[in-house]
């Protein structure tokens, strides 16, 4: 199902500005704190009364400012994953599940409990209370209690920022299942890049209240110039490739792509898996010849596409590797040295160790 | 004489006072809810002067709420002869005694259950509307259980009020034993005839225990609810 948003809308010193359509998948509304992410999902789920605006999941128009049309919250059916849990305290875990599929008419509920349970791993949480959960357990409960609602749209309001760093970890993969298991499309609210880029299918990037670039994940993560300066050392690009084999013996697990091949340490699933891969600018080296008798194993040929600055020592140089983009930052002097200009020929040289994975990536 | 045994007059007098301090109670109990629930949660035009008109019995002397309401559910009074024709009398009687009890403890109510409504976080009610309930729906199932300490401190508190209420009790329905005397009128009665300290005593120890006991009733009410609804 698709999402198609257009918003326009005061709020304090806010101007909210943002139109996209998504095809379905995880949508990630992505900027830093304060530049209106919030809002632009209290208005999708009704919550705040948008001063222009047209909504429509699929043929249901949610608001339409235009014609006067707004549906109440309570009607619209869409599940919110708010970033503190709000599990009513007042009920057992059993009951904040059972919460939503009281409101939704027969007919409608497509979601199944066993299934809901079992996705999030929550089935022995039932007949406690939200006060004896930890923060991790809460935020499960409160993603199976928007998803028993059976909604036609989910909205993650930054679901793991109150969460330490085991606590993301231990939820990412349940978001991964989610993300390829529900066949509803996700918004999911982020000021972090690892948890976008690991995520999104597709990335809006707000800022100030304004939209400034929406895209593919793996185009957006390209863009070193949207993330955020708090974010910076994270800036990277995203591969989404296959697994073609494990090698028993160094616990290594060889994935191939368009760029070529990457290995990455452990076990990611039979070949065939599909995996994304994270690779940070940071991280990555460049040589003008194939380089021999390095420890690094990947090595990735490609030609350089553009330069572009980024702080006063360091640019950022992206490779064109057989129609897929490595960024590589180097310092400015490296970029001199080595002559590089678009169209120079190149290797890039990542370690396996310093490839983020679908399973290695904690934060 | 020993200390319980009551006189027919004085038993009447304690029947009477917690028939009319239970019924002042459950009556208030509903538009102290609504009222409370207005001035916690909504923004509308003459807020400052409802909450004013709410909190006016608090404030005034009670003689003068007593006589206001002589004035306005008398039989002569201009709803008091209205609702008359259908047969609902409150002057000299213990419907007027319970309706002054009502007044008095009213304030007290709202005040309890309105702290209690604003303590509820609005972004529960935000979550549950997202899941489908009504706003409606949303106060039943998510601000009332919330809510329910406050209300059983309000209930009690109105209780006690009334229980205690003399001024505006005397002034609108007068002091006929067996109709409108309780327990402060039945008990300022006997200090005012030679012979009737024994009387006042017992009396006034029926009064202390009945305000003890409501105490702890509600005590235990609270916190059992607390327990319930913690975070």
């Amino acid at each position: 199902m698709s999402l198609s948003v257009d918003v326009r809308h005061h709020l304090g010193g806010l101007h909210l500005e943002a139109a996209f359509d998504s095809s379905g998948g995880i949508t990630a509304v992505f900027g830093a704190s304060g530049c209106g992410k919030t809002t632009l999902v209290n208005v999708i789920a009704g919550l705040i009364r948008p001063d222009v605006a047209r909504i429509s999941v699929g043929d249901t128009v949610l608001v339409d400012t235009t014609r006067g049309t707004a549906i109440p919250p309570s009607r619209r059916r869409i599940g919110y994953v708010f970033q503190e849990a709000r599990l009513f305290p007042h009920m057992s875990v059993e009951t904040n599940l059972a919460y939503g599929e009281w409101f939704t008419p027969k007919a409608e509920r497509y979601a199944r409990k066993a299934q809901v349970l079992d996705l999030l791993g929550i089935g022995h949480l039932l007949k406690r209370r939200p006060r004896d959960l930890s923060g991790g357990e809460k935020q499960r409960v409160a993603i199976g209690r928007a998803l028993l609602a059976s909604p036609r749209l989910l909205l993650m309001d930054e679901p793991l920022a109150s969460l330490d760093a085991p606590r993301k970890a231990e939820i990412m993969p349940y978001l991964e299942r989610l993300r390829d298991e529900v066949k509803i499309p996700i918004v999911y609210v982020s000021h972090s890049v690892a948890e976008v880029m690991r995520l999104a299918t597709d990335v809006a990037v707000l800022s100030q209240g304004k939209l400034v670039a929406f895209g593919s994940a793996a185009d957006i993560a390209q863009r070193l110039d949207l993330v955020p300066a708090e974010e910076r050392e994270e800036g990277g690009v995203i591969l989404d490739m296959a697994v073609a084999s494990h090698d028993e013996s160094f616990d290594l697990t060889l994935l191939s792509s368009g760029a070529g091949n990457i290995y990455v340490p452990g076990r990611l699933g039979p070949a065939g898996t599909l995996a994304r891969v994270r690779i940070r600018a940071r991280d990555v080296m460049l040589a003008l010849e194939e380089p021999r008798n390095i420890s690094a194993l990947n090595i990735l040929r490609g030609t350089v596409a553009d330069i572009a600055p980024a702080g006063a020592a360091s640019v950022n140089v992206r490779l064109d590797c057989g129609g897929v983009a490595v960024v590589a930052r180097i310092t400015r002097h490296s970029a001199a040295v080595l002559k590089l200009a678009p169209g120079t020929p190149a290797y890039a040289v990542v370690k396996a160790v310093s490839v983020s994975g679908p399973s290695s990536e904690a934060r | 004489m020993t200390l319980l045994s009551l006189t027919p007059e004085e038993w009447e007098a304690v029947r009477l006072s917690l028939k009319v301090a239970t019924v002042a109670m459950i009556a208030s109990l509903p538009v102290a809810l609504a009222v409370a629930w207005l001035l916690a949660r909504r923004e509308f035009w003459g807020k400052s002067l409802l909450n004013g008109v709410v909190h006016l019995p608090l404030v005034m002397p009670p003689v003068v709420t007593g006589y206001l309401l002589l004035l306005t559910f008398g039989t002569k009074g201009p709803i008091g002869a209205f609702l008359a024709e259908f047969g609902i009398v409150f002057a000299f009687r213990w419907t007027g005694a319970a309706l002054a009890c009502a007044v008095m403890g009213f304030p007290l109510m709202v005040r309890a259950i309105r702290l209690s409504i604003e303590a509820v976080d609005t972004r529960l009610e935000s979550a549950s509307s997202t899941l489908g309930a009504s706003p409606l729906w949303a106060f039943l199932t998510i601000t009332l259980p919330l809510t329910i300490p406050g209300i059983i401190a309000g209930m009690i508190l109105c209780f006690a009020k009334a229980m205690g209420e003399f001024g505006a009790t005397i002034t609108f329905v007068s002091n006929i034993p067996g109709e409108t005397q309780t327990l402060p009128t039945a008990i300022y009665t006997l200090t005012q005839v030679p012979g009737g300290d024994a009387g006042a005593l017992k009396l006034t120890a029926i009064s202390i225990a009945i305000s003890l006991g409501a105490l702890l009733v509600s005590e235990f009410l609270a916190r059992r609810a607390g327990q319930r609804i913690a975070a």
